[in-house]
């Protein structure tokens, strides 16, 4: 049996290899799908839900779902890119996102799909949450305000033995992404470096480097998110 | 057919979104062409005089004043649209809201860093003065809003290009590069 399948997005006709998750495989034949927790290299959870797609009339998460020979993915409807635009938006009304003083605006993935799917005002109303940021390690600043949870940074930054700088804390509405004290403490500067690239939003930050690269020339100012996705 | 009519105000905001207004540049010649101006900072007429169609609202509602002068421009506009980050999510005078007000009042003008010339401890408490809300409110979040036009100041090409197609008739077009949140 080949270990190629066919499957189409969008009514294109696709290929891939068996066992890839749609994400992947989408990227691949050069469709973008958005993630947020989702990254290469880590173990999908589908927690955030911004990649949802429609398979046979379900809503499902790509990250999380394997690719099966002749799936029909409906990625590009209106009726998903408005599911995903209320999923940005219950994320900007449900933290404190100041994109004016924000040293991450324009290389923020959050504000980013904002832009793609043209999120003008959010229809929730907004929760103006009382959060702490936490700027004790001498290399970074953890601000919560701006904490989406997705888990980037638990599952990546890791000192060099393989203990997690980062953790969950608490539950429900309470739960929160908190820094080890000793750990942030003793972090390398590439290790700093990394936690603020692969954090979606601008919940950490490397102390003093915010505002190196001037507003106006990031990643998102000029292109959209995922338009570098290209066959 | 006489010229649309338009007011603009700037309630809890810093006059940045007016700036982004003149910053259409020559096209303001244009602009006095296809519309004229009633209550607003750009000419200075204080009250409404007469019916406006299109309503401009820079900044959120801190205030009760703010809130005042919102629902004079909902009654008194066909179309009111939210004008810059401050007026639709609160902008950077929301970062208060979270906080108590008292310790806001205390910070400011008792126990901050640069407070020096307040020997007395005195905290502005006047009839005249407007009462802070409790938080700062988006402008939707008071009346309706019929337009938003985000940016920290929107684009003038935004601004622009909006008026024009409000006014014409025409589908506006958003190009990714005007809608910016910063």
């Amino acid at each position: 049996m080949s270990n190629l399948i066919k499957f189409k997005i969008d009514g294109v006709e696709c290929m891939t290899e068996r066992g890839k998750y749609i994400v992947e495989a989408a990227l691949e034949n050069g469709v973008y799908i958005p993630t947020l927790c989702n990254m290469p290299g880590v173990k999908p959870k589908g927690s955030c839900r911004i990649c949802t797609v429609k398979i046979n009339g379900r809503l499902m998460t790509s990250c999380t779902t394997p690719v099966a020979d002749g799936m029909e993915v409906e990625s590009n409807s209106p009726e998903i890119s408005d599911l995903r635009k209320s999923i940005i938006e219950l994320l900007f009304v449900s933290g404190n996102h100041f994109c004016p003083s924000c040293e991450k605006s324009g290389n923020c993935e959050l504000q980013a799909l904002a832009y793609l799917y043209q999120m003008l005002v959010p229809r929730y109303p907004y929760e103006f949450p009382l959060r702490e940021v936490d700027a004790s390690s001498p290399y970074i600043i953890k601000d919560q305000n701006r904490c989406i949870l997705c888990k980037r940074c638990i599952k990546t930054i890791k000192d060099e033995q393989g203990r997690s700088v980062f953790a969950f804390r608490d539950r429900g509405h309470r739960l929160e992404v908190v820094m080890d004290k000793e750990l942030s403490h003793e972090m390398t500067p590439e290790l700093a470096e990394l936690a603020m690239k692969n954090c979606p939003v601008g919940s950490i930050l490397v102390k003093e480097k915010g505002f190196i690269e001037p507003i106006g020339q990031r990643k998102f100012d000029k292109n959209a998110i995922g338009s570098d996705v290209k066959l | 057919m006489s010229k649309p009519v338009i007011a603009t105000t700037s309630l809890a905001g810093c006059f940045g979104c007016h700036m982004s207004i003149l910053d259409i540049d020559e096209r303001i010649l244009q602009l006095i062409e296809l519309v004229e101006f009633n209550k607003s900072p750009v000419d200075d007429i204080k009250t409404f005089t007469k019916p406006v169609d299109i309503g401009i609202i820079e900044g959120g509602c801190c205030n009760s004043e703010n809130v005042e002068v919102l629902k004079s421009f909902r009654k008194n506009c066909k179309i009111l649209i939210s004008l810059g980050e401050c007026a639709i999510m609160g902008g950077l005078p929301a970062l208060r809201n979270g906080i108590p007000i008292e310790e806001c009042l205390q910070e400011a003008y008792l126990d901050g860093p640069t407070v020096q010339l307040n020997k007395l401890g005195i905290m502005p408490n006047d009839d005249e003065l407007p009462m802070l809300l409790d938080k700062v409110y988006p402008c939707h979040e008071i009346v309706k809003i019929d337009y938003f036009l985000p940016g920290c100041p929107p684009r003038a090409d935004l601004i622009w290009d909006a008026l024009v197609a409000l006014i014409t008739g025409d589908p506006l077009k958003l190009p990714y590069e005007v809608v910016k949140f910063d």
